[in-house]
This record gives structure tokens, C-alpha cells and sequence, in this order.
């Protein structure tokens, strides 16, 4: 990166460092956080988006609709989470190369699973054996982010489905009262009202999806877990121009550090979300507002 | 081979008592269901522990958070947040290197690298953070009259405590525990995803769902035995948990009594 970082073993400490911390790995290191935070960026609206589906499914009135919503809001729990994203990635893996199997080799005639192999015609490999490397890291992203959705959006149901229960009974009769269908009073009355609820679930949430954030690592993606054991392994002299012992411990400090600023970020930010959105509401909190302020 | 044969060999597989190889290819279900389930002692062995001794080390916590005196709130809030605020994933990764650097201060610090004592450390800090933060809610909810109470009968200090803040703040906290609880035993199945080695491939539940996962490039059989093993343990807590729930609230007439209701934390 420097013009000073020709030969390291002359430098001083600090140039040492400086020079250390810029080398192309170290780029992709904290690269790897601007993933993290895209990952943030992508999953937290797809995954309201699925809890939203979730929640209106569960009140359906369909009865397999409404079965179908509080099994995949029931399912999150009981299990550990982390069995979850170990299953969605191979579940998710498998079942698109089985669909595009059947799409575009339909005269195949072994089965699919042989024994112990997972076997699909070549042309339906996801993504294609022979394509570039950034499909595969973009493809095995995705993956990651839908897995994400799906756990995410359980939960995100499930604060959604409480929410839209709070939603003060007085108002549904009102909007039936005044000749509203459901679809309108759905729209109409819940849907504004009920984030007000919502929230606090949902800021909790936000949190629990920083934090789990790591679990990236067991997707499969180069991420900051990945890049801080890579780097912080000790090296020798014949393999780099910079080596040093173990330093995993100050590299996993870092990351702690980080997470622990970001949640205390967030943590800021929520409450003047919640300030606001309790502004002049007829809840506990609003009121607490108005005494304050009189 | 027989499914009583398997149990035999593979029933405490995962503290290496029995057959030393693990099965290569054809799997039966009987030998994923008897690995896996006794991948669980490990699961209960993390659990139990870290919850016993971190119900102390949570009441301490929580008491030092409602302190008056800044040097015994600000240490016991520093300590909440950094275990609430970082995930228990990274928390094991650093534990696990920083007793790695220690070995070589003081042979002291052999035994935490591995997992049985370095992650029983970590997670009897990180339940005694969360649950610390639950004891602490209940703390500042304790109706006045019964603190008042307690001073017209002429108590105060550790009778007042013992008898009357202390009962109390465990009743108005127990549904919020029991899910803490539950929770904590999901944790444990990241032990051996992180940082700790699984010795001689003895690891818990999840360790060897994962096995059989990658060796079959089946997930649709392993991981539905895990859920319902779990979903099992979670039974098994709600119903011990119900137990002292109901002993906290024998005074109280029924409908006043608060029901545990299953509201897991998620990730930590």
C-alpha cells in the first residue's frame, strides 16, 4: 500500500503496522464487514417482508392458509436456531438443483438420491460448474441471505402476529361499523396501527440479527469470523513478508469491539424511534411522555 | 447389526465410552438417532451447569445493577452489556484463543482450551449477563407495599432480602427465566461450532447432526431427529420450571398466578 512497504523486515514497529494492516488480505478483511452490513441492508426489510406474509397468513380465515402461517411461525421454536441454518442451506441447495433437474434434464433416468450421493445431471448444477468465481461467492451470498429470511421472518411473524392482536378491538368494530369488508379493515385499520406494537418486538429483533450475523461463517461465506481466523493464525517467514504468532485472540477482540459498538448504535437509535412513534399514543409509554414534558 | 447393538456401542459415544469409529456408510436411523441423542449429555451437561451456577452469579449481577453506589452499578452493567451485546458465536471464538494464549503463562489454564471447562466458562458468564438483566427487571418491579411491608415488620438488610425482595423478584421473574433457560440449552449446541475442538470427535448433538448431514447430503433426516430431541428438552424444562413457578406462587390466589409462556430470545 505504501511506498515504505517494500522490504518489512527493516521497518520500524510502527511503519511495520501501518504497513501490516493495508497488505490485500487485510483489504479483504474489511471488506468482509462491508458484507456483513450488506447482509444487514438486504435481510432486514425481505425478512419483515416474510414476516408480514407470515402474520396475514396465521389470521386467514382459510384454514390451511392460517395452519400453514402459525406452523412456520410454531417451527422457530423449540429448535436451536443454528440447526436451522445448517438445514435451510442444503434444504435450499438441494431443492433448486432438483427443480432445475426436472426443468432441463427431464429424460434422466437414474434417481436423484443414490445411496449416500446427491446426484442431478450436470446443466443443473446451481450455479454451473464452469462459471466464474464471483457467481459462485454471489450465489452462496444469496443463499445465505434467504436463509437469513426465512429463520428471520419467523420470528418477525410472530411479533407481527402478536401486534396485529393489540390492535385495540374498539377500532375493528368501528371500521365494521362503518360497513368495511376485511380486506379494508385489514389495510386500513390494522396495518397503521399495529407498528406501534410491533416495535419493541421488533427492535429486539434487529438486535438478535447483528448478532447473528457470525453464523455467516457456517453458510460458507468468506466473512469477518472467516478472514479474522485466516489472519490471525500464526505465521511464518517462508510463506509472508510479515510474519507473527497467534494473534487470532486481538483479531477476535476486534470483532467483539465491533459488534458491541454497532449494538450500542442501534440501541440509540431505537429509543428516538420509539420517542417518536410514542408521541401522543394512548399507551403507557406516551403517557409517561406527556407527564414528563407537563 | 441389531438396533440394541448400536445403543450399546454408540449410546455414550460422545464421552468415549464405547466403539471408537464412528459409522462410515450406511446409516441406519437407528445409529442417527442413538448418536445424536447421545450427543445430547453434552447439550445437558453445558446446560444444567452453566444455569446452576449463573443464577448466582445473575442475582449478585442484578442486585449490583439496582445499587446505589457507582463502583458496584457501573462494573455490574459493564459486564451485562458486553455479554448481551456481542454474539455468544464470537464470544466463544475469543474465550477459546484467549485460554489458548494463557496456557502457555500458567499451566493453570490447560484444561479451558478445551471445551468442557473454557466454553462452561463462557456460557455461565453469558446466562448470568442475560439472566442478570431478567432478575433486574423483576427487581424494579417488586410492588412497593411488599418492601413496605417488610419494613413496618421491622426487617431490614439480609432478613428483608432473604424473606421478602429476594422471593419476590424470583416469582415476578421465573416465566421470563424459564425462557432463558430454554434458550441457554439451544446455545450450547455452538460450542463445538466455534473455536473448541471436538477431542476424538466426541461432540454434542448438533456435532454429530452435522456428521451425518455432510456424510449422506441428507439434512431432511438428521436435523428433524435434532428438532425433536430438542423440542423434547424444551418439554422436559417447561415442565420443571412449572413446578417451582408454582411453588413461587402458592401464596397467591389462582388467577393472580403468572403462567410461563413460551417466549424463547432467539439468537444470542
Amino acid at each position: 500500500m505504501f511506498s515504505f512497504c517494500t522490504d518489512p523486515a527493516t521497518l520500524s514497529d510502527f511503519a511495520w503496522m501501518a504497513c501490516y494492516l493495508t497488505t490485500g488480505k487485510h483489504m479483504s478483511f474489511y471488506y468482509a464487514f462491508g458484507t456483513v452490513l450488506v447482509l444487514l441492508a438486504i435481510t432486514a426489510p425481505t425478512a419483515l417482508a416474510f414476516g408480514f406474509a407470515g402474520a396475514s397468513a396465521a389470521r386467514s380465515r382459510f384454514l390451511p392458509l392460517s395452519l400453514f402461517g402459525k406452523g412456520y411461525i410454531a417451527i422457530v421454536r423449540g429448535v436451536p436456531d443454528i440447526a436451522f441454518f445448517l438445514f435451510f442451506v442444503i434444504a435450499l441447495d438441494q431443492g433448486l438443483e432438483y427443480l432445475k433437474h426436472q426443468w432441463v434434464c427431464p429424460d434422466w433416468d437414474q434417481p436423484v438420491r443414490q445411496g449416500n450421493d446427491f446426484i442431478v445431471c450436470q446443466a443443473a448444477k446451481v450455479p454451473l460448474g464452469n462459471s466464474a468465481q464471483w457467481v459462485h461467492k454471489t450465489y452462496s451470498f444469496f443463499v445465505a441471505v434467504f436463509t437469513f429470511a426465512i429463520v428471520f421472518g419467523a420470528f418477525a411473524a410472530n411479533v407481527l402476529f402478536g401486534a396485529m392482536r393489540a390492535v385495540p378491538r374498539a377500532q375493528l368494530e368501528t371500521a365494521e361499523a362503518y360497513g368495511m369488508t376485511q380486506r379494508q379493515t385489514f389495510w386500513r385499520i390494522v396495518v397503521p396501527q399495529m407498528w406501534v406494537y410491533a416495535l419493541p418486538g421488533l427492535s429486539n429483533l434487529w438486535m438478535v440479527l447483528i448478532k447473528s450475523t457470525p453464523l455467516l461463517f457456517l453458510l460458507g461465506v468468506e466473512d469477518i469470523v472467516y478472514w479474522a481466523r485466516e489472519l490471525g493464525g500464526s505465521k511464518t517467514p517462508r510463506f509472508t513478508d510479515y510474519p507473527h504468532g497467534d494473534w487470532r485472540m486481538w483479531y477476535f477482540l476486534v470483532l467483539l469491539v465491533f459488534y458491541l459498538a454497532f449494538t450500542r448504535v442501534s440501541e440509540v437509535v431505537l429509543d428516538r424511534v420509539m420517542a417518536r412513534l410514542t408521541l401522543g399514543q394512548a399507551t403507557t409509554g406516551g403517557e409517561a411522555q406527556r407527564r414528563a414534558e407537563a | 447389526m441389531s438396533c440394541a447393538q448400536t445403543i450399546m456401542d454408540y449410546g455414550l459415544r460422545s464421552i468415549g465410552i464405547g466403539e471408537r469409529l464412528l459409522p462410515r456408510s450406511d446409516f441406519t436411523l437407528c445409529q442417527q438417532f442413538t448418536l445424536i441423542g447421545s450427543g445430547l449429555v453434552w447439550n445437558i451437561y453445558f446446560g444444567v451447569i452453566a444455569l446452576a451456577a449463573g443464577f448466582f452469579l445473575a442475582t449478585a449481577l442484578a442486585l449490583g445493577k439496582g445499587a446505589r453506589s457507582r463502583w458496584l452499578r457501573k462494573p455490574s452493567e459493564w459486564f451485562i452489556f458486553i455479554f448481551r451485546g456481542s454474539p455468544l458465536f464470537i464470544q466463544f471464538f475469543f474465550a477459546y484463543f484467549l485460554f489458548l494464549s494463557l496456557k502457555s503463562v500458567h499451566p493453570f489454564f490447560d484444561p479451558f482450551s478445551s471445551a468442557w471447562a473454557g466454553a462452561l466458562v463462557v456460557l455461565f458468564f453469558n446466562t448470568a449477563a442475560y439472566s442478570a438483566e431478567i432478575f433486574y427487571g423483576a427487581l424494579k418491579s417488586i410492588p412497593r407495599g411488599d418492601v413496605e411491608a417488610a419494613d413496618a415488620y421491622g426487617m431490614s438488610g439480609w432478613p428483608r432480602f432473604r424473606r421478602v425482595i429476594w422471593p419476590t423478584m424470583l416469582r415476578l421473574a421465573w416465566p421470563g427465566y424459564t425462557n432463558e433457560a430454554i434458550f441457554l440449552f439451544h446455545a450450547t449446541t455452538l460450542v463445538f461450532f466455534s473455536g473448541f475442538p471436538a477431542q476424538q470427535q466426541k461432540g454434542d448433538a448438533l456435532y454429530y447432526a452435522r456428521y451425518f448431514a455432510d456424510q449422506t447430503f441428507n439434512p431432511f433426516v438428521p436435523y428433524p431427529i435434532l428438532a425433536a430431541y430438542f423440542i423434547l428438552l424444551t418439554l422436559v424444562i417447561i415442565g420443571l420450571f412449572g413446578l417451582v413457578n408454582r411453588r413461587l406462587n402458592r401464596h397467591l390466589p389462582a388467577e393472580q398466578r403468572r403462567k410461563i409462556r413460551l417466549r424463547p430470545n432467539l439468537i444470542r
